[in-house]
């Protein structure tokens, strides 16, 4: 792989972190203001496509380089932190920028003939320059080293977030509520977040988070000023990544936006917020600090449990696939917490694949139920009786994503929760081993619910004379992209789970709690 | 209690805010007072950090040419206020106390960032109101109740079927 280091220019890999989170917030920018007829609206798709394709090259450029060279700090305007803002580029951080592009590509094939259908035409422009601007917030919400500066691309993809959200009502007048309390509750969220920065800022002086894990090292057991901190910024986060009794503006948000903005969000807005959330713990402040480790263990942990049992429980009870899926996202995000809950190199690395594959897999799943909406206007899973016979290989690619989610051998979802399960028997948490069986059986119960719909139902009588459809091209081709890497990673796991071991030892170096 | 009072006044103010702001979002049912509670929240945020920067006895963080100094020691009385977050320079020292900028640098950012969600929100309740006629939590509550059961699209709004 690093033998690719050989088709970039040097100069184009010294600066590409600064890239990564400009280049989308730039062209956003412009394909708002683009003239609103068809020329402009091909341009806003084609300019979009153009930019994560550039994004894919240039996050898998510092990959690489970070994984020759190790990591480095990007000092934006070559000013010195503390007074500049540095970007800390380093094997945690690179994989899931790469992530992100490659989802922004997937779901902006997707997304050609599905806008065409959902968003009213002349709002194209600025409906892909504020796609643009949430990639380009999450892209600086991963590589920024600054505490405040992460809380400013939180607020520039959340803003860009609740507006495409929102761009939903005109197929369904439920994501305008649905916006509004993502709106409400991700601003308490990161304005949570921001309090926390206050107290650590209060405590440390300094915003550079490098800075601030060495000042708070230097605070013998810690102080009373940063637990505080720390107790804000991870119920601020903890509310943008969905944890478990904090999720509760996931479901709306998922099933009523557009179904590929549903497909960005599902597979990595909280994909991101739990990179943060990894981290603050981690190598901000120290997991061997008592008030650290007592909330990883005991609190997240909990929750993490609460998410995966409840959670799934909730999603077998759901009548809207796509709300069956959000509910089964906040179970899955449950897996990852459980990773980080264990606190070891293990269990953070079982997390961290478990973050990767939940987004190809969760990816795939919205895509095929986009393209079952776009063609036959169906969402309910009781609607999809006899789709099995009228979508094949649509159905089919749907078929291979649910078994990954619900981890049968051979698939991506299985090698993750196999290394979660292990890691935990690793600690001696047997109980948490039982925990992720029964979570996986409920997911059968969930998922195994549609496909047998699908497959075991005739279609209805409405449906006669409806001919046998496909999905278009391009959906087909971002559809079979993630069930063909969910289908690799099961298969040839080790390339991703390397990738995983070097994030974990990059944030627990001396080996975990 | 009131010694503490006292001393912490501005911080008993953030708290009382952040709490109204909160309790505002939460118990009400209407979007425009959610957004007035989410408002008021995120001002006592403003207060918390323009409090943080205060330094006693500080003065305003500008460089003026001190007219019994040399040109230099307005660099050196900033350097001063860096640090003057942590460690508080007691006044009376012969070293200028100015007060720390950059925390009412962060807020600028902020007061623009909650201004635009602001901004957005309520364009998100103009919306609603169009198309439910109403702002009330309860009444959209009911007046999906059928669709949210039934977990459908709006009848009228699916699509026949998009030609392939």
């Amino acid at each position: 792989m690093t033998d690719l280091l050989a088709y970039y220019p040097p100069w184009f890999l010294e600066q590409g972190a600064a890239l990564l989170p400009i280049l989308p917030l730039l062209v956003g920018a412009i394909l708002a203001i683009l003239p609103t007829n068809a020329a402009g609206r091909s341009l806003s798709w084609w300019g979009a496509l153009a930019v994560a394709v550039v994004l894919i090259y240039t996050s898998l450029g510092q990959m690489l380089l970070v994984y020759t060279e190790g990591p480095y700090q990007y000092f934006m305007g070559d000013w010195e932190p503390p007074r500049g803002i540095s970007l800390d580029v380093d094997a945690l951080n690179t994989p899931i920028a790469l992530l992100v592009s490659i989802m922004a590509f997937v779901a902006l094939l997707y997304a050609r003939a599905s806008v065409i259908a959902e968003v009213e035409p002349k709002k194209h422009g600025p409906f892909y320059g504020a796609f643009l601007f949430v990639v380009a917030g999450l892209l600086g919400m991963l590589l920024s080293g600054d505490a405040f500066n992460i809380f400013v691309f939180v607020e520039i993809s959340s803003i860009s977030t609740y507006v495409l959200v929102a761009m939903g009502s005109s197929r369904d007048r439920r994501a305008l509520p649905a916006a509004f309390n993502y709106l409400i509750l991700g601003s308490i969220g990161a304005t949570f977040y921001v309090i926390g920065v206050g107290f650590l800022f209060a405590e440390t002086g300094t915003l550079n988070m490098k800075e601030m894990a060495f000042l708070l090292s230097q605070l013998d057991g810690g102080s009373r000023v940063a637990q505080v901190g720390f107790a804000f910024v991870v119920i601020g986060l903890g509310l943008k990544l969905a944890m478990f009794p904090l999720h509760t503006w996931l479901p709306a948000a998922y099933a009523h936006a557009p179904s590929f903005v549903t497909i960005f969000l599902a597979s990595t807005a909280t994909k991101v917020a739990l990179y943060l959330l990894i981290r603050f713990i981690f190598t901000v402040f120290d997991p061997s600090l008592a008030y650290v480790s007592t909330i990883v263990t005991y609190g997240i942990t909990a929750l993490a449990v609460a998410a995966m049992l409840f959670s799934s429980t909730q999603a077998i009870f759901q009548t809207d696939a796509r709300r069956v899926l959000a509910y089964s996202s906040v179970a899955q995000v449950g897996y990852i917490l459980l990773g980080i809950g264990l606190g070891t190199v293990a269990g953070l690395s079982a997390g961290y694949l478990h973050l990767i594959n939940h987004a190809v897999i969760k990816g795939g799943l919205f895509v095929c139920l986009g393209a079952f909406w776009y063609h036959y206007g169906i969402t309910r899973t009781a609607d999809f009786a006899g789709l099995g016979k009228m979508m094949p290989w649509t159905m089919g690619a749907f078929t291979i994503c649910a078994l990954s989610l619900i981890g049968v051998p051979l698939t991506a979802g299985f090698i993750s929760k196999l290394n979660l399960a292990s890691a935990a028997a690793d600690q001696g948490w047997w109980w948490a081993v039982a925990v992720i069986m029964i979570s996986s059986i409920l997911a059968i119960i969930y998922m195994g619910r549609i496909i047998l719909t699908a497959y075991f139902q005739p279609p209805p009588a409405a449906a006669h004379g409806m001919t046998h459809r496909e999905a278009t091209p391009l959906m087909s081709i971002a559809m079979f992209t993630l069930a063909t890497i969910s289908v690799v990673i099961g298969i040839v796991p080790e390339g991703v789970v390397e990738v995983a071991d070097r994030a974990a030892r990059t944030v627990l170096p001396l080996g975990g709690l | 209690m009131i010694s503490f009072l006292t001393d912490y006044f501005n911080y008993a103010v953030v708290v009382i805010l952040m709490m109204t702001g909160l309790y505002t979002i939460f118990a009400s049912r209407n979007k425009i007072k959610q957004l007035v509670g989410l408002s008021v929240f995120q001002t006592s945020v403003f207060l918390f950090y323009i409090t943080l920067a205060k330094v006693e006895g500080g003065q305003p963080p500008i460089l003026v040419p001190d007219p019994g100094a040399d040109a230099d020691k307005g660099y050196a009385a900033l350097e001063a206020a860096k640090v003057a977050a942590v460690d508080f320079i007691p006044a009376g020292r012969d070293i200028v106390d100015y007060s720390n900028p950059l925390p009412h640098v962060l807020i600028l950012t902020a007061i623009v960032v909650g201004v635009a969600t602001l901004a957005i929100g309520l364009a998100l309740v103009v919306r609603i109101r169009e198309v439910y006629g109403t702002v009330e939590d309860d009444d959209i509550d009911r007046i999906d109740y059928v669709f949210n059961l039934e977990g459908t699209d709006e009848p009228d709004t699916v699509p026949e079927s998009n030609p392939t």
